[in-house]
């Protein structure tokens, strides 16, 4: 084991925070009869079927960028466990997704919780505004403790210096402590982790957090007193109870880890856990964020009085807060864990990677066109006008963060689809582009003509194993809708 | 420039239909055959008597030698033809635009599809590489929008456009009930079609056009050849084909109570065709009853009722066997199901027996007098179609 405490004062910090909650919801209780074992209290986040750590990363980062305008990352970097690629990169999906500038670097970190802590560090050591997104969708076999442990979920913070952004939290210093433990493996492409005795790991995580704890307050002349917040994420739940009632802290400072309610979303509940905790926070105090994975980390931060005027796209307690239950066996089906029986259609055949990349733009930008001469809007963008036939004369019309109302809709018993039903509207967006468009993230029996829907990046499906992602629209619950109000 | 048409230039001399059911066991080549064999006998031609061929398949074969193969044709010009469901259609105006040109004196259009090797119910577009952006809905989800759509603007409650689009449906099954060539030979009550599972929007399983395997023919001929072949030629009046440009789907005017192309194509097929009054003038009509809703909205679109009317004229029986203008009297997509490439060519046999007096007695149109039959034909959704109408006569003039 190694420990090296760090205080700094570059004044970098977070410049904005951001997390997604996928919309289902498994209750526990519900896992023990049919899995025989397994399950316990509460719920956990399910990503749904056409979501993967990509689109889960990129809603999260869609709402970090939303609550930013004004700063523009330099970097991309993403964390996860699960990866929907390997030997090609995620994070260039995310890219284009958000339609970043091709001179800004986009790069994963896979296979451990201790990416998404790695690549925090990386991000509050280095210069210039960098998003780091960590997502992830953890799953075990039924009834295993991973299964009702685990969740879903995505978050982004935006990390850089005082001329990026304002900070809303300072980075004071940190610690690491690296630390080989085989207490937790699994082989890349299998569902279940297996796991050593549990004692052992939470002797070594106890012993590599409470070093890098006392390494960080020494570093930062700070003592446990003084933290106002502190947090504690890793996949080992007793080695994070434990750590969270030795570091010495005041009564009331540790952090829910949301294991009711969201369940531990690996790599991306460290930003989780940041955001959900700097969403309550007041300026000047100290917030403390622990990660336990193969070892520890420690980042201690000092909120700024910029953090009152931040207002996220959509809060954590909002997000858990909303959201609809989802049945296990469903919830089995999505993750792969229970083959059900296809709609009995041809496969879709895959996506052409050649035409993909022609239509990049839309495919994952979401960008339509507007004629300049008559203003007509075409989704996707088309050279030639369909009013007035004006060529080549079209400007680009961002749509991924435009809503829409549902003119009419269908719902499709026969098309081929992951999970039938498919619901389709037609939808006129408020920028008076039109678009038939798959309904997301709710039932079929939900949808009326004149609900208002937003934009939300999906994979559809995947051919050959190419996942083809595109946009889908869900309906408007959360702040946005009682903006509009 | 001018869209002028071949009014009565060109004559259909033969046609021939196979039945359209799901043919186990027969091939395409066999389709083939049999439906030109009988065009050929019709018309008292030989293979080497016709000068140049058109053949419409969606997606049964490529090219012209889908056709040239299994009729041994020696030394025979042969195009194959797609235009989605015109398909067939669209094979018979091309042909009848060479002879109309001089180029030939005999031509023949044949559409086949053979769906039923697919493995599949229903139709299954054949892949095109593309961006994964496409929609993705069945044909079916596309047309159920038209039914919220039509009820809201006019006011037609949910529960009389199920009768309305019942009604449609139990019409075209009485009439092929009495036709031997089609799929579907059952009677349906309303109350049966009514009850169905919804399988896309409101639209059950009776809403939908079934999936069977056939071929059709025709041969054509100038007009002033005609009587060499036949005693009762068909004279070809106007020929009318709409390509959509897709914009109804991208469109927020649009709102799926009509269908832009088809509109279109009627005003240039009745001014072809010096037709006035279609609802006067014309004997019969086969139209693309793909789902029911599309045939109600066809009854406006193609001017047969005023806007927001068609469903009060269907409820009134007025495209029934025996209505003010019988539609689908030979039972339409609903009872014959859909192959691709030999509907649009269906759809002009029974104008051939209808206006022949050769259609059997149980399912004859009213005699009154009228001597013109329109046909029509679309391929893809509202907003985004193709559309054909074809006018025969059985007179000049």
């Amino acid at each position: 084991m190694t420990t090296d405490g760090t205080a700094v004062s570059t004044g970098r910090g977070i410049l904005g925070y951001g997390a997604y909650l996928p919309y289902r919801r498994l209750d526990r209780k519900t896992i023990a009869a049919v899995a025989g074992t397994g399950g316990g209290k509460g719920t956990r986040t399910v990503a749904s079927f056409d979501e993967d750590t990509t689109t889960l990363g990129v809603e999260a980062a869609r709402n970090t960028l939303r609550a930013t305008p004004e700063i523009h990352p330099r970097a991309l970097l993403f964390a996860t466990v699960a990866p929907a690629y390997a030997d090609r990169t995620n994070a260039t999906a995310m890219h284009a997704a958000l339609r970043l500038d091709g001179s800004v670097p986009a790069m994963d970190a896979t296979g451990s919780v201790r990416s998404a802590a790695g690549l925090l560090r990386l991000a509050l050591d280095g210069a210039g505004a960098s998003l780091v997104v960590g997502a992830d969708i953890r799953v075990g076999l039924p009834g295993s403790g991973d299964e009702a442990a685990g969740g879903d979920g995505a978050a982004a913070l935006l990390v850089g210096g005082p001329a990026d952004g304002p900070v809303l939290a300072e980075y004071l210093g940190g610690a690491s402590a690296t630390a080989e433990f085989v207490d937790r493996w699994r082989t890349p492409g299998d569902v279940r982790s297996k796991l050593w005795e549990e004692k052992f790991g939470e002797n070594n995580y106890l012993a590599a957090g409470r070093q890098a704890w006392t390494d960080a307050l020494k570093a930062t002349g700070l003592t446990a007193d003084q933290v106002d917040h502190a947090v504690i994420a890793g996949l080992h739940g007793r080695a994070v109870a434990g750590l969270g009632r030795r570091l010495g802290v005041r009564e009331g400072v540790l952090g829910d880890d949301l294991a009711a309610t969201v369940g531990n979303t690996g790599a991306a509940h460290p930003g989780l856990l940041l955001s959900a905790t700097l969403e309550n926070a007041g300026p000047g105090e100290v917030v403390a964020l622990v990660v336990l994975s193969d070892g520890a980390e420690v980042f201690l931060f000092r909120t700024t009085d910029a953090l009152a005027a931040y207002r996220p796209t959509r809060t954590v307690a909002e997000q858990i807060a909303g959201g609809a239950p989802l049945p296990y066996g469903k919830y089995l089906a999505w993750r792969g864990l229970l083959p059900v029986e296809p709609p009995r259609r041809p496969e879709p055949a895959r996506t052409s990677s050649s035409a993909a990349v022609r239509s990049v733009e839309w495919k994952y930008g979401f960008v339509g066109s507007r004629d300049r001469e008559s203003g007509a809007v075409h989704l996707p963008p088309q050279r030639v006008s369909m009013t007035g036939g004006n060529v080549d004369d079209m400007e680009p019309v961002p749509t991924a963060d435009v809503l829409g109302t549902v003119k009419t809709f269908t719902v499709d018993r026969m098309a081929y689809s992951p999970s039938p039903p498919v619901v389709f509207a037609v939808v006129d967006f408020d920028n008076g582009g039109r678009l038939p468009i798959e309904l997301t993230d709710m039932d079929a029996t939900e949808v009326a003509i004149g609900d208002r829907v937003e934009p939300t990046f999906r994979r559809l499906g995947s051919a050959d194993g190419i996942h083809n992602y595109f946009w889908k629209a869900r309906p408007v619950r959360t702040a946005r809708a009682a903006e509009e109000a | 420039m001018g869209s002028h048409g071949i009014k009565d230039r060109v004559a259909i001399v033969g046609m021939g239909c196979t039945p359209f059911v799901e043919h186990w066991d027969r091939g395409t080549d066999d389709l083939l055959i049999e439906a030109t064999t009988e065009a050929f006998a019709n018309a008292g031609v030989d293979k080497e008597q016709v000068d140049a061929y058109w053949l419409g398949t969606a997606q049964s074969g490529m090219s012209g030698l889908t056709l040239a193969k299994p009729l041994q044709l020696q030394g025979k010009p042969v195009t194959r033809v797609e235009n989605m469901c015109a398909t067939g259609s669209d094979a018979l105006r091309q042909a009848a635009y060479a002879v109309a040109s001089g180029a030939y004196d005999v031509a023949m259009a044949v559409g086949v599809e053979k769906v039923k090797d697919g493995g599949f119910q229903g139709l299954n577009a054949f892949p095109i590489p593309g961006d994964g952006t496409a929609r993705t809905l069945t044909a079916a989800a596309m047309f159920s929008m038209v039914v919220p759509a039509y009820g809201d603007k006019y006011g037609v409650s949910e529960a009389e456009m199920r009768d309305v689009l019942s009604h449609i449906a139990a019409k075209n099954h009485y009439n092929g009930a009495r036709n031997p060539r089609a799929q579907f030979r059952k009677e349906i009550a309303p109350e049966k079609i009514s009850a169905m599972p919804k399988l896309a929007g409101q639209l059950g399983v009776f809403d939908c056009a079934g999936v069977a395997d056939g071929a059709a023919a025709a041969i054509v001929v100038r007009a002033e050849d005609a009587h060499l072949y036949t005693d009762k030629p068909l004279y070809i009046k106007a020929l009318s084909l709409v390509a959509g440009n897709g914009s109804g789907v991208i469109d927020p005017e649009y709102d799926y109570t009509t269908f832009r192309e088809i509109a279109a194509c009627a005003e240039d097929a009745y001014r072809q065709a010096g037709v006035r009054n279609p609802r006067e003038e014309l004997a019969m009509a086969e139209v693309h009853d793909c789902f029911t809703p599309t045939e109600l909205v066809l009854m406006e679109d193609l001017r047969f009722a005023d806007r927001g009317t068609a469903w009060k004229d269907v409820l009134a029986g007025a495209f029934d066997l025996g209505g003010r203008l019988p539609v689908n009297p030979d039972g339409g997509l609903k009872s014959f199901g859909h192959p691709v490439g030999a509907s649009g060519l269906r759809m002009m046999f029974e104008a051939w027996l209808q206006l022949r007096d050769e259609a059997p007695a149980e399912r004859r149109i009213p005699a009154d007098g009228r001597k013109l039959a329109l046909t029509h034909n679309l391929g893809g959704y509202p907003g985004d179609m193709v559309s054909f109408i074809s006018i025969l006569g059985s007179e000049i003039g």
